[in-house]
């Protein structure tokens, strides 16, 4: 009977045929029903989630300890360091929540990816001295089983400051300042300058600094995907989604004065994921606001901010995005291989791109012409009436330059000082800031992160002590100006 | 004061080859001579070559002799007007050495070493070294080529030759060297 119904042509491969597939014909897709029952069954056993009813793989978890709100190198940064300093493996769950995969709109891949050290502040000059010597050996810190090495494409040809009549006195303070924390800077004198970069038209310049060592450009995307890369090894979660939420709890307590003070505990994050209202409640211990330029709106949701202005409870972050425009131009006659990032008086600042006498730079608007930070569109007469002057004005090569392509990045810049923000909020305790670095997050990254992270793990700052960056002091009023910002 | 960070690990191997062939060594030096690139010597290399593709230890102790060779060509540091300085068989330097520590140091031929970003600081405070050569360096990179401008006043001539690590933005940092 069997054979009459099954085609001729098996002959001897009937025998081999399962039992069930012998009615009828149709197909069972066996071998796929029994991996689905084999997944099920695993989910079941202990150790699992619990996913019978609905896939829940794209979600993020339920619980963690430390949730990193943003993806960037600074949140990267404290990820990477807090399972380094953490005192046993596997001690301490992470999870990086970023909105955008492809950090199109993140400062980070859009920055010119200058590190120097010549800043007025000790704790800035330290910062990114650590951070060159991070970037040196970073496939010591970042190396992964079996992943190439990461090429940096580090140009170490240093940052060259020039300094006004009045802003030289400054400066020479400064450099004092520089070369007492250990960074090799050189003052040079406008005839000096002549003498090494004979481009260099020095009307107005009354002094500049040269950095000599660990000072240059590198690129910000390798150093990004190495630091995720190596993240990801060292078993901290990623999750593509927006923080919508945060659930708290708030508990009134007396200060030694006895003043009534109210603090408030984070105690679950609301993810909601990419173009859809699913959201997951992440349970979590600390929360580490590194979002960038939307800093503010992830602190506004936690509550910093919510009261009386000029309290405490009142204070918010006062860090907003700005926009600030980078352009890449060609110039035949332009500098040569020599050239450094030189930032000019004016404030307009260009280095040499690649081997082909392509430059690129820009220039912070002053406050009056700050572009609108909707979206990061370009705009070309900037370029043409605030910027190419003061370059024509610098290097008189440059009175011929074709401008190839521009871009737009954010600066999450800090209103109050330029300076950045780190460590807890004196009111939501477990809230940390790695926000507000106004330029130069991405080269003092690697020495944030790892004071975040003992921050986080310790209680204080061990390595270098970044308590005059603490939030307090938008309450207090105590403003650290950092007048090297470019 | 200066200690020199010049260590060749191959030097380790060496004397564990040495005691083998102490019996054989005068007799075939002549032949390992031979191995200089010279034209009236070439009847005597096709012979050599001959022995060597037909004997292994033949071939080993070639190999041997001219590491020897090469061995005594690096490693060394010159004074002024006087000879290289070289280490002995151990690897360490005479006890006469101290008596020059006043006199400065013009050349340092550093080829082949693990010299590293570190190990520059002691090499930077030679303040007239004339001649450096960095050749076959392994650890020297872009971040190591910025480190030499305090040697812009002496120095004369720099070989990087055979460094794979350094690329054309360390060679843009030279321009302080003039």
């Amino acid at each position: 009977m069997i054979r009459r119904v099954l085609p001729h042509g098996m002959g001897r491969g009937l025998l081999t045929r399962r039992p069930g597939t012998r009615r009828g014909g149709f197909s069972l897709d066996w071998d796929g029903k029994v991996s689905e029952i084999k997944k099920k069954i695993k989910s079941i056993l202990p150790g699992r989630s619990c996913d019978l009813l609905q896939d829940t793989s794209h979600l993020p978890p339920e619980h963690s300890d430390v949730v990193i709100v943003g993806g960037g190198v600074l949140g990267l940064s404290v990820a990477y360091w807090l399972k380094k300093l953490e005192s046993r493996r596997g001690a301490i769950r992470v999870l990086v929540v970023e909105r955008d995969h492809t950090y199109s709109q993140a400062s980070t891949g859009l920055s010119v990816g200058g590190i120097c050290q010549q800043f007025s502040l000790p704790e800035n000059i330290q910062l990114s001295l650590f951070s060159a010597s991070f970037l040196r050996n970073i496939n010591e810190y970042l190396a992964v089983v079996d992943a190439p090495p990461l090429d940096l494409r580090f140009n170490p040809s240093g940052y060259l400051l020039l300094a006004s009549e009045k802003d030289a006195a400054a400066m020479e303070s400064n450099v004092k300042v520089q070369r007492w924390e250990g960074a090799k800077v050189s003052l040079m004198s406008p005839d000096q300058l002549r003498n090494k970069f004979p481009w260099i038209n020095t009307e107005g310049v009354a002094l500049a600094s040269y950095g000599m060592e660990d000072e240059g450009w590198f690129d910000p995307w390798c150093l990004l995907q190495g630091l995720r890369r190596k993240v990801q090894s060292l078993g901290v979660l990623f999750c593509q989604g927006e923080v919508t939420r945060f659930v708290s709890s708030s508990q009134r307590m007396l200060t030694t004065d006895d003043k009534a003070v109210v603090l408030k505990r984070i105690h679950e994050v609301h993810v909601k994921m990419d173009r859809s209202l699913e959201y997951q409640p992440v349970e979590c211990a600390i929360v580490i606001n590194a979002a960038g330029a939307w800093s503010a709106q992830i602190a506004a949701l936690a509550g910093v901010g919510e009261g009386p202005p000029g309290t405490l409870q009142g204070t918010k972050l006062p860090v907003e995005p700005r926009k600030r425009y980078v352009y890449v131009w060609h110039c035949p006659q332009g500098p040569g291989l020599e050239t450094p990032l030189v930032a000019d008086t004016s404030g307009a600042y260009f280095r040499r791109e690649g081997l082909g006498s392509n430059y690129l730079g820009g220039r912070s608007p002053t406050e009056q012409e700050e572009p609108d930070p909707a979206n990061l569109e370009v705009d070309h007469d900037f370029f043409q009436d605030k910027v190419w002057p003061h370059l024509a004005l610098r290097v008189p090569a440059f009175e011929t330059l074709k401008v190839q392509s521009a871009w737009a990045g954010y600066y999450d810049y800090n209103t109050f000082d330029q300076n950045g923000v780190v460590g807890p909020h004196p009111l939501v305790v477990n809230m940390y800031f790695a926000t507000g670095f106004s330029g130069h997050g991405l080269q003092q990254a690697p020495g944030i992160g790892r004071a975040v992270a003992e921050m986080v793990l310790k209680g204080r700052f061990q390595t270098i002590d970044l308590s005059p960056f603490l939030f307090t002091r938008f309450y207090l009023g105590e403003k650290i100006q950092e007048n090297n910002i470019i | 004061m200066w200690d020199l960070v010049l260590e060749d690990r191959r030097m380790n191997s060496l004397r564990l080859v040495a005691p083998m062939w102490n019996g054989r060594i005068r007799g075939i030096h002549r032949l390992g001579a031979a191995v200089a690139p010279e034209g009236n010597q070439k009847k005597k290399r096709t012979i050599l070559q001959f022995l060597t593709n037909y004997f292994y230890d033949v071939e080993a102790l070639r190999d041997y002799l001219l590491q020897r060779e090469m061995y005594k060509v690096h490693e060394k540091n010159r004074f002024r007007d006087k000879e290289w300085i070289r280490p002995d068989k151990y690897g360490h330097f005479s006890q006469e050495f101290w008596n020059f520590c006043e006199v400065p140091v013009e050349a340092v031929d550093a080829g082949d070493c693990d010299i590293n970003y570190e190990g520059l600081d002691n090499l930077l405070r030679l303040k007239e070294l004339q001649s450096l050569s960095l050749q076959r360096c392994c650890h020297v990179d872009d971040w190591c080529l910025s480190r030499l401008y305090p040697l812009a006043d002496s120095l004369q001539e720099l070989s990087l030759a055979g460094c794979p690590r350094i690329s054309e933005r360390g060679l843009a940092c030279l321009h302080h060297l003039q």
